[in-house]
């Protein structure tokens, strides 16, 4: 194999790692506590705010899929984070927003038993967060 | 092989909303086969969204997410054909994308 040769090929192999740039933050997704996966997100110690808008249902018949919808009113959001503090591992999802989308998703989760869940957003450097409690009728996350 | 991305991304006014159906069976680690065995985990690790090749969105996401995970996710400033392309990767180290214009 020539060097050239050799070069085109180790950018093929990087190519599918730089879609995923961010990595998967192994700590906190392995946290048992909210407090501890904050810290692993850097995020400990958010403020309570008003400009996260939370939408799920009061009552989730199956806790297997519990629709989620964040939209976060903080200025200069960066990343948005979704915790379910009952479950066994309370971080569910982080979204960062490098630039062009906005603050806002909505995802399916599956909760084990009724529960708060609360968002942790994060914007130059700082942390805010709200809440929301959901009650599940049938858990869904064994079975 | 992976089942296929879905994606559907529509204009409203300037922002456009993308829904992304993922086939993944995002097992917990918790639930047991009909001869009682744990299955093992198995779960979308991450996922990144590209608007004309550019990233907007890169998440991380856990088993908690529930089976056949489903997004929506908006952007700003959007037009009618512009490229969005969807990857994701799981826990054993399986990948897929797809992409769609925007509608």
């Amino acid at each position: 194999m020539t060097l050239k040769a050799g070069g085109a090929l180790a950018l093929l192999l990087l190519a599918p790692l730089r879609a995923f740039a961010a990595g998967w933050n192994k700590a906190a997704f392995g946290s048992k506590s909210i407090a501890d996966a904050l810290k692993a997100l850097g995020a400990a110690g958010p403020a309570d705010t008003k400009d996260i808008v939370i939408e799920a249902p009061q009552i989730a018949e199956n806790g297997a899929v519990v629709p989620i919808e964040v939209t976060s009113n903080v200025p200069g959001t960066q990343s948005l984070a979704v915790l379910i503090e009952k479950n066994p591992f309370p971080l569910a999802a982080k979204f960062d927003f490098p630039e062009g989308a906005l603050p806002y998703v909505r995802v399916n989760v599956k909760m084990g038993e009724s529960s708060n869940v609360r968002v942790v957003v994060g914007a130059g450097g700082k942390f805010f967060t709200a809440v929301r409690e959901v009650k599940v009728t049938i858990g869904g996350c064994g079975g | 092989m992976a089942e296929p991305i879905r994606i559907r991304a529509t204009l409203k006014g300037d922002m456009a909303e993308v829904r992304v159906l993922m086939g993944h069976p995002m097992e917990t680690g918790q639930r047991k086969d009909s001869d009682g065995k744990l299955l093992p985990l198995h779960f979308i690790q991450q996922v990144t969204v590209r608007l004309n090749g550019k990233t907007v969105i890169e998440g991380q996401i856990s088993q908690s997410v529930s089976r056949n995970p489903l997004f929506s996710f908006r952007f700003k400033g959007a037009r009618a054909g512009d490229k969005v392309e969807i990857d994701w990767l799981d826990n054993k180290g399986e990948k897929n994308r797809a992409e769609a214009a925007i509608a």
